[in-house]
């Protein structure tokens, strides 16, 4: 099952998206990367439906990008996540609805680090910390016992290497105000 | 009559049962999204596979078309040449795999005739995934094999909309039968017998294990200077060569066997030895 994990830091958020993509019960692809940079500092994870996810995606970005190069700046992280959700919206209740669960990331320089969580149906959520998938429901707790909002980056990479499920291996990005940043791929590591 | 006969290309409609999806938690909820209801169920009684290597790409299919329990055509092509270094394998249902193969050769020569250039294999693939994105129920799975000036690439898409890039690609009903062998042999810097050798293999496996894979195979070659085609090659010689084989195995091991035990008693024998 696909799995995604965003945690919103003081000035940076950290996302991870396993790196599995699975036809029925075979493993096509160990390196498969799920997360779309809509621009210079928002990403975009995606997982769901196996068509639907790409083409979702790939929408929103080149949208994005159309968006920039009309109107000479970028949009901020609120304004792609509520763009992104009513276009999710609007193709739920069409003949094509498509089947995906999101996250969003971004950093904003007026308003910071960003993190939105956003599911199939398309309610959008502002949450410091969120997850998709199976992992998610092993994963929740353990931010909200542990996750406190002065974190710093180290620390919740740290949270973040504690619970890795049974995939084998995650890409892990940061954003903060320089940017987006590959952290190390993440293997899989026997408790912890 | 459940299936339908076309002279020119040997493909068959075939109906069988259909590969689960992965199970989601909102199943249930979202089966009453989707759009159309499936007439019948389809599958994929099939193996092809595509794999890279130093020297270019092989691409490997067998050649059974089957329809339920009847083997439709023993002897179909389920390897389509697009153009000179691009070729396409197909798994699914052999009406709309021999659709989508003719209309993806049309977009492609239009392309190039309109763009004075060949569209690279991304842009193939994404075509093919863009086009068949409206049929989402079509149920066809397809590996693209292109060895060209960008070096060889093979790419899986299929019909949910999946494309993947990758090394080794195998789908169809014996699929994980391939994979399981081509894992295990596949290295980079394999010569080109040895490629050959391990698609033979591979689809041999899968045919043996897998009822609706089998007869032949087919094996394509591409390099940077186009695809060839091998001669088509009955599985059931292989399946001969292989019990020979086994039997020189048998016998060799029979021998060494023997020996062994000739050699022991004559070292319990010490006084013929000593005193002979």
């Amino acid at each position: 099952m696909e799995y995604l994990i965003g945690i919103q830091g003081p000035d940076f958020v950290l996302v991870a998206a396993d790196n599995v993509a699975a036809s029925s019960i075979i493993q096509m692809k160990h390196d498969y990367d799920k997360m779309f940079k809509l621009s210079e500092k928002i990403l975009l994870l995606c997982v769901g439906e196996a068509g639907d996810t790409v083409q979702f995606a790939e929408y929103i970005q080149k949208n994005v990008q159309l968006y920039k190069m009309r109107n000479g700046y970028e949009l901020s992280p609120a304004a792609a996540a509520n763009f992104t959700r009513k276009n999710l919206a609007d193709y739920l209740r069409s003949r094509t609805p498509y089947h995906v669960n999101l996250l969003l990331a971004g950093y904003d320089e007026a308003d910071g680090p960003g993190l939105y969580y956003m599911d199939y149906l398309s309610a959008l959520a502002k949450a410091p910390f969120a997850a998709h998938g199976y992992g998610a429901f092993l994963t929740l707790s353990i931010l909200d016992r542990y996750y406190r909002p002065g974190d710093s980056a180290l620390s919740l990479i740290r949270l973040n290497k504690r619970f890795i499920l049974n995939l084998p291996s995650f890409t892990v990005r940061l954003i903060d105000k320089d940017g987006i940043h590959d952290m190390e791929k993440l293997p899989v590591a026997p408790g912890g | 009559k459940t299936c339908i006969y076309t002279h020119k290309q040997k493909h068959f409609t075939h109906f069988c049962s259909r590969k689960n999806r992965v199970p989601t938690l909102f199943s249930s909820t979202f089966s009453s999204l989707s759009p159309h209801q499936q007439p019948f169920q389809l599958s994929h009684g099939t193996t092809t596979l595509g794999f890279i290597f130093q020297d270019g790409v092989i691409a490997a299919a067998d050649t059974r078309a089957s329809c339920k329990g009847l083997i439709c055509c023993p002897t179909s092509q389920k390897i389509m040449p697009i153009h000179s270094h691009l070729v396409v394998n197909t798994s699914g249902s052999g009406a709309d795999c021999m659709l989508w193969e003719r209309i993806l050769t049309r977009e492609m020569r239009l392309y190039q005739l309109r763009h004075r250039k060949r569209l690279s294999i991304n842009g193939a693939a994404k075509l093919l995934s863009m086009m068949l994105h409206p049929f989402k129920d079509q149920n066809t799975k397809n590996v693209l094999s292109f060895g060209g000036r960008s070096g060889p690439r093979v790419c899986y898409v299929c019909s949910d909309g999946l494309q993947l890039k990758g090394e080794i690609i195998s789908v169809g009903s014996g699929s994980p039968y391939a994979y399981a062998v081509l894992d295990d042999g596949w290295r980079w810097g394999m010569t080109v017998d040895e490629a050959v050798a391990l698609a033979r293999e591979a689809v041999f496996r899968a045919t043996h294990w897998d009822a609706y894979s089998g007869n032949n195979v087919d094996l394509f070659h591409i390099t940077a200077h186009g695809w060839r085609r091998r001669d088509r090659e009955d599985l059931k010689e292989e399946y001969y060569r292989e019990r020979e084989r086994k039997r020189k195995k048998i016998k060799e091991r029979e021998k060494e066997r023997q020996k062994r035990e000739g050699d022991e008693l004559g070292e319990g024998d010490i006084y013929s030895v000593h005193c002979g």
